[in-house]
C-alpha cells in the first residue's frame, strides 16, 4: 500500500512565493534558457554525447516486437534542468522509448538510470514516485472524476490511500486539504480554475492536455515527460502550452518531450535528440539539428528551414492537420514511413 | 393482499439478504474498481462451506467458523488475483467464472464426508440460534419464524454496517484511486499508484463481503448446498447491482430488494391469474405450472428495458453515463 509519506525533495513552484500568475505563459524565459544553453555549450553535437549533469542515462536499450526492432538506443543522456526534444518520423520508436523509460513497457535488454538509480525492471508506479512523470499521446484524464479530483489523485504519499487509514478521515483530512490548496494553485496557473467541479470528460481536447500536465505536476516531478503535448491543440492554446512548458524549466524541472511540431521544437527546446528506426541518429542544439544532413534526409525534408510567412501560417492552420512538422507538405512530401 | 405480503416477504428474507451482500461485494469489484468478477458465487460458497464444515464436522464454535470462512474467501481472492490482475480485465472474468464452477463441482462431488455432496452441509446453526435474544413466539410473526427474524436482524444490521464502512472508504483517497482504476489504469500508474495492489485489495474486500452473504444465506436456510451457488447466483447479483445502480452505496441494496420483491409479486400475480377453474390467462397461453419460468422471462424483458431507458440504474448519475458516449 502506498502509504510511504516521503515528500519529494524536488523544488516545486508551490514551495516558494512564485505561485500564482507570475508563472503564466508569457513569463520571460531568457534566464532559464541562457543557463541551459551555457550548460550545453560544450557538448558536442553527436549521437550519445555525454552531458555535464545528466538526469537520465540510458545504455543499450533494445525492444523488438516480433522481427521489428522498435528501439535500439546505444547510449543517450538527458541533461538536468533543460528542455530536451525527442523528434523523429512516425514509427521511429519515440513513444516506445518513452514507455520503456517509464516502466510502461519492458525492454529486451539494456539498462537506464534516473538520478543514479537504475530503473531496469522497476514498475511504472515506482518510476513515477521517484520523480519521473509522464503524460500520454492520447490524453488520459479520468473523465468520470471532477477536474479537482483528477488533480488530487496526482498527489503522492497520501495517507488516505492506505486501506486501513481510509475510513478514518481525521488521519488524512488535513493532508487532503493541503493537496486541495496546491491543486487549486496549479489549476489557476493552467487557467482551469473555473472548471474545478466539472467532470474531466466534459473538457475540450486542449483543456484535457492542460489538465494532464497540471496533474503530472501534483506528483512533484523532477523530470516531466510529455508525449506530443501539442497534438490536436488549437494555435491559441499552443502558445499558452509553450509558455507552460517553459515555466517548468523556470521552476527547476527537467522536460523531455516528443513532438512533431518543429516550430515548437525550435522555439522552446535547448537540446534535440533525433530518432529514426529505433536508433538515435543525431543530437544537438535546435539550430545544429536543423542543419544536419542526416536529419533532413530522415525527417525534416529539404525545405524545412524556409521561413513560413504569416499568411502561409494562416493557411497552414486552416488547411492542414496536426502532426505535420512544417505544414507545407502539399508541395513537399516528407519521407516518412506510414 | 397476499400478493403484496409475499412480495415483501421475499424482498427482505434471509435468502434475499445473501444476494444483497453478494451484490454489495460485486459493487466493490465491478461498480467501483471495474473488476469483472463473474464468480461471486464462489466467494459466497467458499465462505459458507468453510463456516459450515468447521462447525458441523469439527465442532468448532460458530465464530471460529466465520473466521475460517473469511480467511477462505480472502485466500480465494488472492489465488484468483495473483495471476490475473496484472493482465487485461477479461482474464479475471474468465478465471472467476471457471473458479465458481470448479468450487461448485468440488463441493457437490468431492470430500463427501465433509461436504455431503448435493445434500450439503447442515447442523451448524445451533450456536447462532442459541444466542437469539428475540422473545419466544409460536408459529410466525408477519410470515417469518423466530429464527428468520434473528437471521434478518443480524443480516440487515450487517448490511447497514457494510454500507457505512463502504461509504467511508469510497469518499476517501483510497476510493478515489479505485474509481480512477475503473477508468484508466495506466493514468493511475503514471501518477505513482500501485494499481495491482489496489485491485487486489478491492478483490479481497468484495470477496469477503460476498462471504458474509454466504454466511447469512447458510444460517437462514440452516444448510449450505452446492446448487445454490451456480452461475445464476452471480448473474442475479449482477442484475440487482445494475438495477440499483453500480458505484452507488445503496444501489445493490435497493436493487436486490426490488428484484426479489417484484419477481415474487409478478410470480404470485401470474399464479393467481392462471389458476382456478376459469383462469383469466388462457391455459393454452400459459399454465399455472409455467409461472416460475415466465416470471424470469419478464425479469429479462424488464432488464432490457432498463438498459435501454435507464442504463445508470435507479441511483446512477445520468451525466456519468453520458460521458461514455463522447
Amino acid at each position: 500500500m502506498p502509504a510511504d509519506a516521503t515528500p519529494n525533495p524536488t523544488p516545486t513552484p508551490e514551495a516558494g512565493p512564485t505561485t500564482g500568475p507570475t508563472t503564466g505563459p508569457t513569463t520571460g524565459t531568457t534566464t532559464g534558457h541562457a543557463a541551459a544553453a551555457a550548460a550545453l555549450a560544450q557538448v558536442p553535437s553527436e549521437p550519445g554525447a555525454a552531458k555535464p549533469d545528466p538526469i537520465v542515462i540510458a545504455d543499450n536499450v533494445k525492444r523488438s516486437f516480433g522481427g521489428l526492432t522498435a528501439v535500439d538506443v546505444e547510449h543517450v543522456e538527458i541533461q538536468r534542468g533543460v528542455i530536451t526534444a525527442l523528434i523523429g518520423p512516425n514509427g521511429a520508436g519515440k513513444t516506445t522509448f518513452f514507455n520503456l523509460l517509464t516502466g510502461f513497457d519492458q525492454p529486451d535488454s539494456g539498462d537506464w538510470s534516473f538520478n543514479g538509480t537504475s530503473l531496469r525492471k522497476k514498475a511504472s508506479h515506482k518510476v513515477a514516485r521517484l520523480g519521473m512523470v509522464r503524460t500520454f499521446q492520447l490524453t488520459k484524464v479520468l473523465s468520470k472524476l471532477t477536474v479537482l479530483e483528477n488533480m488530487r489523485l496526482g498527489a503522492t504519499g497520501q495517507r488516505g490511500e492506505s486501506f486501513w487509514a481510509a475510513p478514518l478521515k481525521f488521519l488524512w483530512g488535513g493532508q487532503e486539504d493541503e493537496n486541495t490548496v496546491r491543486a487549486r494553485e496549479l489549476l489557476a496557473r493552467f487557467k482551469l480554475d473555473g472548471k474545478e467541479k466539472d467532470f474531466a470528460g466534459s473538457l475540450s481536447g486542449g483543456q484535457r492536455k492542460l489538465l494532464e500536465m497540471a496533474r503530472a505536476l501534483m506528483v512533484r516531478p523532477e523530470l516531466v515527460m510529455l508525449d506530443e503535448p501539442m497534438a490536436g491543440v488549437n494555435p491559441a492554446l499552443k502558445q499558452s502550452l509553450l509558455g507552460h512548458v517553459k515555466s517548468l524549466r523556470e521552476d527547476g524541472m527537467t522536460v523531455l518531450f516528443v513532438e512533431h511540431d518543429m516550430d515548437m521544437v525550435r522555439d522552446i527546446s535547448d537540446w534535440v535528440i533525433v530518432m529514426a528506426q529505433g536508433k538515435v541518429i543525431a543530437e544537438g542544439t535546435p539550430d545544429s539539428i536543423m542543419a544536419d544532413e542526416r536529419v533532413i534526409d530522415a525527417y525534416l525534408g529539404a525545405h524545412h528551414d524556409v521561413d513560413i510567412t504569416e499568411m502561409e501560417r494562416e493557411i497552414e492552420q486552416e488547411h492542414l492537420e496536426y502532426g505535420d512538422p512544417m505544414g507545407d507538405s502539399a508541395h513537399q512530401p516528407r519521407e516518412e514511413e506510414k | 393482499m397476499d400478493i403484496i405480503s409475499s412480495a415483501l416477504h421475499d424482498a427482505f428474507s434471509p435468502f434475499a439478504l445473501s444476494f444483497v451482500l453478494a451484490a454489495i461485494g460485486l459493487n466493490v469489484h465491478f461498480g467501483y474498481t471495474g473488476l469483472l468478477n463473474f464468480g461471486q458465487a464462489a466467494f459466497c460458497a467458499v465462505g459458507a462451506y468453510a463456516m459450515g464444515v468447521s462447525v458441523a464436522s469439527f465442532d468448532l464454535p460458530l465464530i471460529v467458523g466465520i473466521f475460517f470462512g473469511l480467511v477462505a474467501s480472502a485466500l480465494l481472492a488472492l489465488v484468483l488475483g495473483v495471476p490475473t490482475l496484472r493482465l487485461r480485465a477479461d482474464y479475471l472474468a474468465i478465471a472467476t467464472i471457471a473458479a465458481a464452477e470448479i468450487a461448485r463441482l468440488v463441493f457437490s462431488t468431492s470430500f463427501k464426508e465433509y461436504f455431503n455432496a448435493r445434500d450439503g452441509v447442515s447442523g451448524f446453526t445451533r450456536g447462532f440460534r442459541d444466542i437469539n435474544p428475540l422473545p419466544d413466539f409460536n408459529g410466525q410473526f408477519l410470515t417469518f419464524s423466530r429464527n428468520d427474524w434473528w437471521v434478518m436482524t443480524v443480516g440487515w444490521v450487517l448490511v447497514a454496517l457494510t454500507c457505512i464502512f463502504l461509504w467511508l472508504l469510497m469518499r476517501s483517497p483510497w476510493g478515489r484511486v479505485l474509481r480512477s482504476i475503473r477508468e484508466d489504469e495506466e493514468a493511475v500508474r503514471s501518477l505513482g499508484k500501485n494499481v495491482y495492489s489496489y485491485k487486489m485489495q478491492a478483490l479481497v474486500l468484495g470477496g469477503v463481503i460476498g462471504a458474509f452473504g454466504g454466511f447469512i444465506g447458510g444460517l437462514g436456510l440452516a444448510s449450505v448446498q452446492p446448487d445454490s451457488f451456480n452461475t445464476d447466483f452471480t448473474f442475479i447479483a449482477f442484475t440487482m447491482l445494475i438495477l440499483g445502480g453500480a458505484a452507488r452505496i445503496l444501489g445493490p441494496v435497493v436493487g436486490a430488494v426490488l428484484f426479489w420483491g417484484v419477481l415474487s409479486g409478478v410470480g404470485s400475480t401470474l399464479a393467481r391469474l392462471s389458476s382456478g377453474d376459469n383462469p383469466i390467462i388462457p391455459p393454452d397461453l400459459m399454465g399455472s405450472d409455467q409461472v416460475s419460468n415466465v416470471r424470469f422471462m419478464l425479469a429479462g424483458l424488464a432488464l432490457m428495458l432498463l438498459m435501454i431507458y435507464r442504463p445508470q440504474g435507479i441511483f446512477g448519475d445520468r451525466k456519468e453515463i453520458a460521458l461514455d458516449a463522447r
